[in-house]
């Protein structure tokens, strides 16, 4: 800094930035960016239910095994809902970007819907287990089991209220600049929850039943 | 059947919920209420409610949010340290026959609420407090990128300061220590209202931080001025960037447990209990990876404060500058990996406990660096030595020490002896006093004058001083030494009446560093007694170095009229000496936030649902909760959200300020 301080008073530098740019607050890339973050953090939340998951696995405490209560064919069912739902949301963008209002209401109403089916089945695979006597409260790992697919599930009911008042907002304001950034905010949220899910199908159901 | 509805609408609150039997919390309820009786009726009389909802509460002003944070530490520090004061008292008295004045069931809820209060409603505000008034001004914005979060923030930080209050009068708080160890923890050996209210207190104020956290990051990597690039920007500025990413980082491993923690006690769940499979130790590792983490969280910013001061006072740009920002960094990830020190006797083996030993010591290594850098910066520097900067040294000397006690207790051997002993208890208090809490005085002293636009007096200032560096030393000296000795901590009666003097000196510290807090208190309220004498019409009290001291004393909401360019890392000191002139005309209008209720409303039903889920008020709870839904999705509603300060207002503004500029030059 010091070669600055010694030839005191030289002109001609630039102290403000004389054309300000009318930078929106949560603008410029922020939201997209803070957003990203705040996946991050909640990828860490997961991050500890699979490591309380992973701890407590075995952990059946003369109770049901995964063998016994697992349905394969249901999940397969329940994860072709949900990868679906990504491939869906994925043809929204385009039309998004583009500002087509019709076509990006379409895919989303689609995502939804598919996003419904996949909770859908979550909550039936669940009541049936409670009522088979392998609820959370049986043993250590059925409460991290019904934890981490329950934290995961919430995380999607979330995700259809929030698809469900863009859909609405998108009718009033049409694709307006802060609604594009909200999308793009869904979008990456969407696709999150999907590579979680991925995680709980390989480490909670197959390496369940193959042990 | 009336008892049923009573039941329904109450949950377990009874009549017995309220200690009208305990003399010492009833007298704290009469006093408590009147206070808050006068303030209402004070504020009613003069008519300040609207001024508070429309310019305070509902403003999303990052200075304006800032001030509220750090006023909401100071008020909990009140109560915190009332709480440290009957422990002290307590444990001067309680020797042999005499058993003291408070029960065990009493006393241990005290040493718990001392810390959750001290860490989570003090410290954390403070800090917070402090990045969010300080940060957006160094980086030369005109707010932070997330305006109205940083609003719900601050509110949900007070909506769990306020459960953790109400724990106070109604019901009881944890007895389980400030982490709520599991087992302890769980429904079958604390079943009653003090762990809940702890889980829903601090789960709220948690997310408030977690939020705060993205939010300042957001700002730091995307609004700093032109010029600034990452190695120009000051030194608090870093510090907060990494105390920040390291809290994203940190709190969802502490929000994790804790859910898993409710899960237990309202679900039935089994993480971490003695039955059915559960892994008390999960808890524990949990809520440490969090807890270690939390202590660099609060005391890097205080590096920073640190850092500032030195260079200001010592008329010198900061030694060292990248080794610096380098230290920070490694500081950073290195607090991630130490967290297992905490439970070394848990019994992990040998190779797992000297990992995390020999982790825990390299981190003195940086730590040692910053104290070099500021020795040096301070070396054939033109040191004025004003209170911030006395801080600044008494930081040095009281920290070092604790530094040291701490790598002591890394030694995986030595802390078999050492644990829960209160060696720990006065090493802990070294490093937090002696590091954060000193910066935090350091910090509001030194930007005090640009919050509200003049200096707090200086006699009550040195008063605070002298009392806390006094009071911190008489206080903990022999608590080190009976700790040594091998007394555990949280006790509540000894025995052995030959150690009695060494607590009455503690409780002695104790009363010394009361009159450092009165006396913080007296410099506020003297200094605004003496405010035209103290003011500061310059907007540059202490001939500063970087941009804050650029705009005026307080700033004007939109903080700079025009962006600066910055060119150089002390970029106000650089404007300063090469003849910058302030532009006097050009303005355009300004683009700003407006203000929401939708924060204080969000953490209101926040804390009506904390409260009906600690009483088993299922309705109330309920009720919150769909509340909670239909406001937040309720708020993506408004588009709304931002005007423009016309152009002709800010040439006034600023034209009154070159006014008052020349009249002071």
């Amino acid at each position: 800094m010091t070669d600055h301080a010694l030839n005191a008073r030289d002109t001609g530098t630039t102290w403000h930035l004389a054309e300000q740019e009318d930078h929106d607050h949560g603008g410029n890339g922020a939201t997209v960016l803070g957003f990203w973050i705040y996946l991050m953090s909640d990828a860490l939340i997961f991050a500890s239910l699979f490591a309380m998951f992973g701890v407590v696995s075995t952990s059946y405490a003369g109770g049901p095994v995964p063998r016994e209560i697992f349905d394969l064919k249901l999940v397969a069912l329940n994860t072709a809902f949900l990868l679906a739902s990504s491939i869906t949301f994925g043809e929204a963008m385009p039309h998004l970007e583009a500002g087509r209002v019709g076509p990006t209401r379409f895919w989303l109403a689609i995502t939804g819907l598919l996003g419904l089916a996949f909770v859908g089945v979550e909550l039936y695979e669940f009541s049936h287990l409670i009522a088979e006597g392998a609820g959370p409260q049986r043993s250590a790992f059925l409460s991290a089991f019904f934890t981490l697919v329950g934290t995961h599930g919430a995380h999607v009911t979330v995700g259809l209220i929030w698809i469900a008042a863009s859909l609405v907002q998108i009718g009033q304001h049409g694709l307006i600049q802060p609604m594009k950034r909200r999308l793009i905010c869904l979008s990456m949220f969407w696709h999150f929850l999907d590579i979680i899910w991925i995680g709980v199908f390989t480490f909670v159901y197959l390496y369940g039943v193959i042990r | 059947m009336s008892d049923t509805l009573l039941k329904t609408v109450f949950g377990r609150l009874t009549w017995e919920s309220f200690p009208i039997h305990e003399p010492i919390l009833l007298t704290t309820f009469i006093v408590v209420s009147l206070l808050g009786l006068g303030i209402v009726g004070a504020v009613t009389k003069f008519r300040l409610w609207g001024y508070l909802w429309n310019e305070w509460f509902t403003s999303v002003d990052h200075k304006k949010i800032g001030i509220m944070y750090v006023i909401l530490g100071v008020i909990m520090l009140l109560r915190g340290f009332s709480d440290a004061l009957m422990m002290r008292a307590q444990q001067a008295v309680a020797f042999g026959a005499n058993e003291g004045y408070l029960p065990a069931h009493h006393y241990d809820q005290i040493f718990t609420a001392h810390g959750t209060i001290m860490i989570f409603f003090v410290a954390i505000p403070l800090v917070v407090g402090i990045v969010n008034f300080v940060m957006p001004l160094q980086i030369g914005a005109r707010d932070v990128a997330f305006p109205f979060l940083n609003n719900l923030s601050f509110w949900l930080t007070v909506a769990g300061a306020m459960l953790v209050m109400i724990s106070l009068f109604v019901g009881e708080f944890a007895r389980t220590g400030w982490l709520s160890y599991a087992p302890l923890a769980e429904l079958a050996y604390s079943p009653d209202t003090g762990v809940d209210y702890y889980l829903w207190s601090l789960q709220i104020a948690g997310v408030g931080t977690t939020l705060s956290a993205i939010n300042m990051v957001a700002t730091i990597i995307k609004m700093r001025a032109p010029g600034m690039t990452m190695m120009k920007m000051p030194v608090f500025c870093w510090t907060a960037l990494c105390s920040n990413v390291l809290a994203i980082a940190i709190f969802p491993a502490l929000t994790a447990a804790f859910f898993l923690l409710m899960l237990d006690r309202y679900v039935g769940t089994n993480f971490f209990t003695n039955e059915l499979g559960g892994a008390p130790m999960m808890y524990w590792n949990m809520v440490w990876i969090w807890g270690h983490p939390e202590v660099y969280v609060l005391v890097l910013p205080a590096f920073g404060i640190y850092s500032e001061i030195t260079a200001t006072f010592s008329g010198k740009p900061l030694f060292g500058y990248s080794s610096m920002v380098y230290a920070t960094v490694v500081i950073t990830i290195l607090s991630y990996l130490v967290w297992l020190h905490h439970f070394f006797t848990m019994g992990a083996g040998p190779t797992v406990n000297s990992f995390f030993g020999i982790a825990t010591m390299v981190i003195s290594i940086p730590t040692g660096a910053k104290i070099f850098n500021w020795l040096f910066t301070m070396y054939k520097g033109d040191i004025r030595f004003e209170l911030p900067m006395q801080w600044v040294v008494a930081f040095m000397l009281t920290f070092v020490v604790g530094g040291m006690t701490g790598v002591l207790l890394a030694i995986p051997p030595a802390d078999f002896v050492f644990h829960n002993s209160l060696f720990l208890v006065a090493h802990f208090h070294n490093v937090i006093i002696g590091g954060v809490v000193f910066a935090l005085f350091a910090g509001m002293t030194y930007w005090f004058p640009k919050a509200f636009g003049f200096k707090l007096d200086e006699f009550w200032g040195k008063v605070a001083f002298w009392g806390w560096v006094i009071g911190y030393w008489v206080a903990w000296t022999p608590i080190y030494v009976v700790g040594l000795m091998g007394e555990p901590r949280r006790v509540h009666h000894f025995d052995d009446t030959s150690i009695q003097p060494y607590f009455v000196i503690a409780a002695i510290g104790a009363v010394i560093i009361l009159v450092g807090i009165l006396g913080f208190v007296m410099s506020i309220v003297m200094g605004f007694v003496k405010r035209k004498q103290l003011a500061d019409v310059t907007g540059d009290p202490w001939d500063g170095r970087t941009l804050e001291w650029s705009t005026s004393s307080p700033p004007p909401a939109y903080n700079f009229a025009i962006t600066p360019v910055v060119h150089d890392l002390d970029a106000w000191y650089d404007m300063k000496v090469r003849g910058y002139e302030r532009p006097a005309s050009g303005f355009r209008p300004i683009h700003m936030p407006r203000n929401t209720g939708t924060g204080v409303i969000l953490a209101g039903l926040a804390l009506a649902l904390g409260f009906g889920m600690v009483w088993y008020m299922w309705w109330l709870a309920a009720l919150s909760f769909a509340g909670l839904l239909v406001v937040a999705v309720g708020h993506t509603f408004n588009f709304n959200r931002d005007y423009f300060i016309p152009a002709d207002e800010v040439t006034r503004t600023e034209s009154k300020r070159q006014h008052l500029l020349q009249a002071g030059a």
